[in-house]
């Protein structure tokens, strides 16, 4: 059972969108954006809310790929592996960062809720390629060596 | 409040007395790459630095007199161009422009004495090319190559400041548009300028408008494509953070001329920056009146929305983006009825991508034979490229359409990074293919791509040298359509995958050469039987591949050989005996106990228990281990 306080803040975020259908999409990245996931009774109770059915909810939410049911860690790392970060070997910097996280391509987060390390197709930032995007600032030219420094350094910040 | 046609004019005259009355203005690129290299703090301290000198007016949205003051205005601009040479800084005083290249934090005292308060430049901070250094940011070749329309005003004007477009001519057309046309007139002077969708289709745009202009009924959209999805692309992104009011202008335009009073922009998950910078422009917008009920005292209505991606590639395709924003599974359908028919909501809709809507207002404010007189006969006007990977100008450009490869890589790219030898171009992304060596001198247009398997798609190029393995980059693109495959149809959600298999075997070295006729079968089925457009074009880089790197495939599966030396599978480690001193570490380091020798001479590596990690490569004091090509 969840805490009142998230059926609040729903409450909260739907009315930014109105309850309509076509409010789900945006509903469902506002949730994710405060929470750093959907919890699935939130899912439920904003189908219920906006008018329509449960697995249609289910439906959208596990066809886009923003959206998780499983809860991210406090720093969510982008490693980006579009084509001119490909070119530009990004394999190394996401291979370093779960060898040293204990990830992979099966584990996402990091038992401490602190990591969780994804790969993202095009940042946009292409021109400083290979790049990643830690919550929602780019760091350009990447390394492995930068982006283990860059891990110790947010481990710093607790 | 601009309510009236007569109280634009006036804005606009203000906004130009106003940007008039600077002496000097510190413009600092903040586009996603310069504010990836920190441009925000350079912002931050110059802004700190102007405040804090005596004597001097740190303006942000000029007001009231300070003539005997100095009056300096700090800016945030869209993208320079430069991305790798950032964070990038223009001083502008009236005409005179000095570009600063990579300045740094402790750099901002220097300028700001030098050359804001004084009129020297700090050579050291500026763009060297060899022996030459350039001052001024149109004389160097990138910039001074390049022909900017939708770029116009990016790196020029504050990205963030409704009066600074408007200084810069902003909603002149629209202006037009509304009181010296009529409807249909936008529309046939559109059509005539035989401007083609930019997202990558071609479609005429004039021809779109008309289509929903004669629909019956009258409840209609406008839909701006900014989901920019393909791996290695930025423009539409540059374009909506560095010039908002731009392509909001043109969308007013389309909407004023095809009758339609809502917006809606959908702009990809992963460009947080031009979801903020569009907020703030509609924000100004609505405030001034200029977005909202009654634009101008007319009876034109025009409300944007925004809606953000939630990560889906196939959002890119029209029904699918339009199904994402009803709120549905972003899954394509088929056609017909097409979107000028029944798109968003069933209704009629005018569906344009973001650099189709930036190049209207010029169009119309300059006119149909204007913009013919750019680019070539079928495909009028200018492209945005993104020119990313192994070359040595990364960044964002413009060029007329027809311009040639070489012009475009060697000219204003600066060919490619460290001398390196020219190998490929893959263009149009996932959907596109290679163009090589032969085609460098070949005009690009619409047309003239197709035929070489590729597409201008919408605009990324990945320039790769010899280095680059191409049937990898096949594979690298198999398995980015696989993964964003809906679905929905079955000739993509399982052709995709068995083309992926194949691709995966031959670069594991386990390919067979029968194999790549399967892959021809297969690409040939899915580009016929795909539903949508996506589909259809997602073997494109494996047919183009095959045919111009045939050569790299056999070897792969013959030879079990990777001239590129990137198909980690395929690489052969050998430790040089020359180099060699025997000291034994790499084989404690080997985890497969593949290393074998005697202590002080030459080790040797066994290929047949060799895993390909590279720790004895890694580790080698004495770069004794090498990959054999």
């Amino acid at each position: 059972m969840l805490d009142q306080s998230y059926y609040q803040k729903t409450d909260e975020i739907i009315e930014r969108y109105g309850r309509k259908a076509a409010a789900l999409i945006p509903i469902m990245q506002d949730i994710q954006a405060e929470y750093r996931y959907l919890p699935a009774e939130l899912l439920t109770y904003v189908a219920k809310e906006i008018g329509i059915t449960e697995t249609k909810a289910y439906s959208v939410a596990t066809f886009y790929e923003n959206f998780s049911f499983e809860a991210k860690g406090k720093y969510v790392i982008k490693v980006c592996d579009g084509t001119a970060c490909h070119v530009r070997h990004s394999t190394p910097v996401l291979e370093a960062l779960w060898k040293e996280l204990g990830l992979s391509k099966k584990k996402h987060t990091t038992d401490d809720m602190m990591f969780t390390v994804e790969t993202v197709s095009c940042l946009g930032a292409c021109g400083l390629a290979p790049t990643m995007m830690v919550n929602e600032q780019v760091y350009p030219s990447m390394t492995p060596e930068k982006a283990l420094a860059l891990i110790e350094q947010l481990r710093g910040n607790g | 409040m601009i309510k009236t046609v007569e109280e634009l004019t006036q804005a606009a005259v203000q906004a130009i007395t106003d940007l008039n009355r600077y002496d000097c203005r510190i413009l600092v690129c903040s586009g996603t790459g310069c504010i990836a290299t920190g441009s925000n703090k350079i912002h931050e301290i110059f802004e700190q630095i102007v405040r804090d000198e005596p004597g001097v007016n740190l303006v942000f949205a000029p007001c009231g007199g300070h003539d005997e003051d100095k009056t300096v205005g700090v800016k945030k601009t869209g993208c320079q161009g430069f991305c790798e040479l950032g964070p990038l800084v223009r001083i502008q005083k009236g005409d005179k422009v000095i570009q600063y290249v990579k300045v740094q934090p402790e750099d901002c005292e220097e300028i700001f004495k030098l050359s804001v308060q004084g009129d020297e430049v700090i050579e050291r901070l500026l763009y060297h090319k060899g022996e030459e250094v350039f001052v001024q940011p149109d004389e160097i070749p990138f910039i001074a190559k390049q022909t900017r329309i939708v770029l116009e005003n990016c790196g020029k004007f504050d990205a963030e400041s409704l009066d600074e477009y408007l200084a810069a001519g902003g909603f002149k057309a629209l202006r037009k548009a509304m009181f010296e046309m009529t409807r249909d007139d936008v529309i046939n002077e559109v059509d005539a300028s035989g401007l083609r969708g930019r997202g990558g289709g071609g479609f005429p745009c004039g021809r779109k408008w008309k289509q929903v202009a004669r629909q019956k009924e009258l409840e209609r959209f406008v839909v701006c494509n900014g989901d920019e999805g393909d791996p290695g692309a930025f423009m539409d992104g540059s374009v909506m953070e560095g010039d908002p009011f731009k392509l909001i202008e043109g969308m007013m335009i389309a909407g004023y001329a095809c009758r339609a009073e809502h917006g809606y922009i959908y702009v990809r998950a992963e460009y947080p920056m031009s979801v903020a910078r569009l907020r703030n422009a509609i924000a100004q917008l609505e405030e001034a009146g200029l977005l909202g009920d009654n634009i101008l005292g007319t009876d034109f209505n025009f409300h944007l929305h925004i809606n953000r991606g939630a990560g889906a590639f196939v959002c890119g395709e029209g029904s699918a983006l339009t199904a994402s924003i009803e709120g549905n599974r972003g899954m394509p359908r088929t056609k017909p009825p097409r979107t000028v028919e029944k798109g968003l909501w069933e209704k009629p809709t005018v569906l344009n991508n973001v650099e189709t809507y930036a190049n209207v207002p010029k169009i119309i404010l300059q006119g149909a034979e204007w913009f013919r007189s750019i680019g070539t006969a079928g495909s009028p006007g200018c492209k945005t490229f993104s020119l990313t990977g192994a070359i040595e100008n990364t960044g964002l450009i413009e060029v007329p359409m027809g311009s040639t490869l070489r012009e475009i890589i060697f000219d204003i790219g600066g060919g490619l990074k460290n001398g390196a030898q020219f190998k490929a171009v893959q263009i149009g992304g996932p959907s596109g293919g290679c163009l090589t060596e032969k085609h460098l001198d070949e005009p690009l247009d619409f047309d003239s791509v197709k035929k070489f398997d590729a597409i201008v798609g919408s605009g990324g190029m990945v320039v790769m040298g010899q280095d680059t393995c191409m049937v990898e980059v096949a594979r690298f693109f198999m398995s980015f359509t696989q993964r964003e495959s809906c679905g929905k149809c079955t000739p993509c959600r399982e052709g995709t995958k068995r083309m992926l298999e194949i691709l995966e075997r031959i670069v594991n070295g386990q390919g067979e050469l029968e194999d790549l006729d399967k892959l021809e079968e297969l690409a040939t089925m899915v580009k016929t039987m795909a539903l949508c457009g996506l589909g259809k074009s997602a073997p494109l880089p494996v047919i183009s591949t095959l045919k111009t790197f045939r050569d790299e495939y056999v070897e792969h599966i013959v030879d079990k050989k990777c001239r590129a030396k990137q198909c980690t599978a395929l690489r052969k480690y050998v430790i040089d005996p020359n180099k060699c001193i025997g000291c034994s570490k790499c084989a404690k380091n080997c985890p497969v106990n593949a290393i074998s020798g005697k202590v002080k001479q030459p080790f040797t590596i066994d290929p047949n228990v060799c895993i390909k990690c590279n720790a004895c490569r890694e580790n080698c004091a004495f770069g004794a281990v090498y990959v054999e090509a």
